[in-house]
């Protein structure tokens, strides 16, 4: 047994403590916004934050998890969108949509550690996580929109 | 759940009488009768005004029954209906429907036939099909093609038109209101006091009144949808976590599975040992599926960690296995015995080419679809009825084929189709929905999730074909003045088709798609088409034949200018025949500022192609910066009729070319021992976000016809890219992926 908090709430998990923080959202507690897609860290799909910091859940073991997971579900919601997602909303940048509560929670967690990225900080934290539809001219736009948003609510 | 989901499926003729209060009427009722699938079980209240709208106490659905892969497909024939029928998008609903006849599509059978009747059945219609050729067998409830767009713009209209002064007539009756006098907005209509009587209010009354088939479609002036950038419809619950995909849906009672297969494609299993796996804590059941099994457990976790647990022998595969065959078998295509079709031949080749000839032979390799959703689908097995979940491109095949599998008629297994994450065609296939059911059969009552695990996506895509391309050119005066390209490549048709039982008669047009068609006015001018015998699997990726015939045919041709000492653009605008194509092409120019100086180390190239109807011109500029190359921009110019959404139409067009680009700079599959040996996304990345370029995008709309978009972005980004590395290092790519010859950055 195992408690972990997500998104505010605990919960206490009955699961092996080696099956990977990502299933254990999707398939015990059914918070499904993470996504699977790779498995082996390439794709950025499955990307949570433990503690504020983007971190692939595919890779992180139950047993391992220390700290709050916020999920997609948690940063925002549609009535409530965080920044990050509103910047997604308003820049339509979506189109299959799978990849992009990974997108956006590497966004948010760029963010939180540099309010204003240049394009090159913008292109390493952000080109771990796979688009196969090729939004990514769209997600520059709105992680820069995004920063541009926090930096005005900051000042 | 969707209503829909609760509504039998049952054969019901329009000229019936009503019904438990349902009507229907429809674009192609006043051609042909057709079902109306949505008046089955319509409850006390409900109204099905054509089989695009459904009305009852709750508000209005509209039925949008092209699948929605990503593109927004789910938006735009939403707003088709709501132009014409007055009903804010923001509240109505939209569900896919389900499987009918009535939704056939008929655009991609590129002809303008009414929907035939339906008491003919599907397998008669799968054979009438065969015989009149596969684009119009491909006509079913088939989401391809770009076909969306086309088949649907007229059709929705009119469906919401019909139903809007349906109501309307309604509304006279019920108040004895001139029709005349009543207008409607905004989900009601309004009487001339302006008092308004909503949609829902109307339904059971519009239901028992005679449709109105009359209708006239508002001037394009009159439109608050189409042509205007649009909120898409999903994108609020894409940005937030809470669309739900197939992958993500559970039903009550339901457990988890994955399947493991021959990794050699289609071939099967002689035997496994699965006792270690069975021991796993958390494993319910292995079950033996068609060339592999089936794996029950608690999570989907569990389930891939018993499968890699499983000792299997497996069956040799029925292509060759290694690649060097397959390559092989292509050069040897090249003959008499293997010519398929020569749909152009203009002037005289033999002499045009008896001087100085240039020649070249080009390869596209393998690709696999890879869309980030993993094939997956739940199926419930009962002595009724099965019921499947899945994100499909073909649910009618997939409910004649679930039939086949567990022993139920068709008209008991009910197909709910669900949000897919990409599909880029794989969802063309059915098999991964056929094992889910045979593992569903042997736990018949729980409803089984399957999902694949992204190695078993990658072993059992169906992939692009493999292709090569020889080449004949000769040039005069300055300009090109012959090509005679040849391309060879297994059927795809064939194969894709014949997983489904049907066979192809004729040539394969995808063997010469957008390679015979091109409007150039080469004086001596000519494309043959060989079929390769079949290797691997393959299926349509997108774009199709134009994938890898556009690679060839501008590729080449950028190599004749050149060696024409003419300019790519200028040489292009010479040659082309065709109006709407010349336009393309002057616009990328002209975004692009082609033929101004550019900065030490930059190259462009430039590339056109005419597919599905649309032509693009597309300009990629790149820089080497000596640790490799750069792709800084790109200009893409289309033509299309009318861009119904220029929000969504520069999104699709930015990521075909992304698709284009990325997978030609280093996306293959290779079979190794008959197997693919891109495992996951680490052998096989496409681009990154640090290396996509600016993409301009233009959309004309000179055109007479509306045409899609999600494919035509494609095939020219691969020659214009090889073609702007060639201007920019004197490198002259001819086979993809080019990383085999260059490094990018």
């Amino acid at each position: 047994m195992k408690r972990i908090t997500v998104n505010g709430k605990v919960h206490t998990v009955d699961a092996d403590p080696a099956m990977p923080l990502l299933w254990v959202l999707r398939d015990e507690l059914g918070i499904t916004g993470t996504k699977y897609g790779c498995g082996i860290a390439q794709c950025g799909a499955c990307t949570v934050h433990v503690d504020g910091v983007a971190v692939r859940s595919c890779q992180l073991p139950l047993g391992a998890v220390e700290g709050e997971v916020t999920t997609i579900e948690g940063l925002g919601t549609p009535e409530a969108p965080h920044p990050v997602q509103a910047a997604w909303i308003e820049h339509q940048v979506a189109q299959c949509g799978y990849c992009q509560s990974g997108q956006i929670m590497q966004a948010a967690s760029l963010l939180d550690t540099h309010p204003d990225p240049s394009d090159d900080e913008i292109d390493r934290a952000m080109s771990g996580n796979l688009c196969r539809c090729g939004t990514y001219v769209r997600i520059r736009a709105a992680v820069r929109a995004a920063a541009g948003k926090l930096q005005e609510a900051s000042s | 759940m969707s209503r829909l989901g609760t509504i039998a499926r049952r054969s019901f003729l329009i000229g019936s009488t009503a019904i438990l209060g349902g009507v229907a009427f429809g674009y192609y009722w006043y051609r042909q009768p057709g079902e109306n699938p949505l008046l089955a079980g319509l409850g006390e209240g409900e109204a099905a005004l054509t089989p695009y709208v459904l009305i009852d106490q709750d508000g209005v659905t509209l039925i949008t029954p092209r699948a929605d892969k990503g593109q927004g497909a789910y938006s735009i024939q939403a707003a088709l209906i709501a132009e014409e029928l007055d009903v804010d998008l923001a509240r109505v609903r939209v569900d896919p429907g389900v499987p009918s006849a009535t939704y056939y599509n008929t655009a991609l059978s590129g002809e303008s036939v009414p929907f035939r009747s339906t008491d003919h059945g599907f397998s008669a219609e799968l054979t009438r099909g065969v015989a009149d050729g596969v684009m119009k067998l491909m006509g079913l409830q088939l989401t391809g093609g770009s076909s969306t767009v086309p088949d649907q713009y007229k059709k929705l209209r009119i469906a919401g038109a019909v139903a809007r002064e349906t109501l309307k007539k309604a509304a006279s009756e019920e108040t004895g209101i001139a029709v005349g006098d009543l207008t409607t907005g905004d989900g009601a209509v309004i009487l001339p006091d302006g008092k308004r009587l909503s949609y829902e209010q109307l339904a059971s009354r519009a239901a028992k009144t005679d449709p109105v088939l009359r209708v006239h479609l508002r001037p394009p002036s009159e439109w608050r949808y189409i042509g205007k950038a649009m909120q898409r419809i999903d994108i609020a619950a894409k940005s937030t976590g809470t669309q739900i995909y197939g992958i993500d849906l559970a039903i009550e009672g339901m457990v988890h599975a994955t399947v493991k297969r021959n990794p050699r494609q289609n071939a099967g299993m002689n035997g496994y040992d699965a006792s270690e796996a069975e021991a796993m804590a958390g494993v319910r059941r292995i079950v033996p599926v068609s060339g592999g099994v089936g794996i029950v457990a608690d999570n989907s976790w569990i389930a891939f960690q018993a499968a890699d647990k499983i000792r299997f022998e497996w069956a040799e595969a029925d292509y060759p296995p290694e690649m060097s065959e397959h390559w092989q078998s292509l050069s040897d295509s090249f003959s008499e015995a293997h010519q398929d079709s020569r749909m152009l031949d203009n002037g005289d080749l033999e002499a045009a080419l008896s001087g100085e000839v240039l020649e070249a032979e080009y390869r596209a390799p393998y690709l696999a679809h890879a869309p980030l959703e993993p094939m997956n689908a739940i199926v419930r097995v009962t002595d009724e009825r099965v019921d499947v979940w899945t994100g499909t491109q073909i649910p009618r095949f997939v409910q004649e084929n679930v039939a086949k599998t567990t022993g139920h008629a068709a008209k008991d297994v009910h197909v709910h189709v669900q949000m897919m994450g990409g599909s880029f065609g794989h969802r063309l296939e059915d098999d991964y929905v056929r094992q889910t059911a045979e593992i569903a059969l042997a736990l018949k009552g729980t409803p089984v999730k399957m999902t694949y695990s992204r190695e078993e996506d990658f072993a059992h895509d169906y992939v692009r074909q493999i292709a090569m391309g020889r080449m004949r050119g000769a040039v005069k005066d300055g300009g090109v003045d012959a090509y005679d390209l040849s391309i060879a490549m297994p059927s795809i048709i064939t194969s894709q088709m014949g997983r489904q039982g049907l066979s192809l008669p004729g040539p394969d047009a995808t063997i010469y798609a957008a390679a015979w068609d091109q409007p150039y006015l080469i004086p001596n001018y000519r494309m043959t088409a060989y079929r390769a015998k079949p290797l691997a699997p393959i299926s349509s990726w997108r774009s199709v034949g134009a994938s890898t015939n556009a690679f060839f045919h501008e590729g080449f041709l950028n190599e004749l200018i050149r060696a024409a000492g003419a300019d790519p653009l200028e040489e292009r605008l010479r040659l082309i025949g065709h109006e709407p194509s010349r336009k393309t092409l002057e616009a990328v120019g002209e975004m692009a500022s082609w033929g101004g100086e550019l900065a030490p180390g930059k190259g462009r190239g430039v590339a056109f192609s005419l597919s599905f109807g649309v032509p693009t011109a597309e300009i990629v500029e790149v820089t080497d910066t000596g640790k490799g190359i750069r792709i800084d921009k790109v200009w893409v110019a289309a033509e299309v009729g009318k861009v119904l959404d220029p929000v969504n139409f520069e999104n699709l067009v930015q990521g075909g070319v992304v698709f284009g680009l990325g997978h030609a700079m280093n996306c293959e599959i290779t079979y190794s021992d008959g197997a693919a040996e891109q495992t996951n996304y680490h052998a096989y990345e496409g681009m990154r976000l640090y290396q996509c370029p600016q993409i301009f995008v233009r959309g004309l709309e000179n055109g007479e016809k509306v045409r899609g978009i999600g494919e035509p972005p494609v095939p020219p980004a691969a020659p214009a890219l090889a073609d702007a590395i060639f201007a920019a290092t004197g490198t002259r790519l001819r086979e993809m992926p080019f990383n085999k010859f260059v490094d990018f950055v």
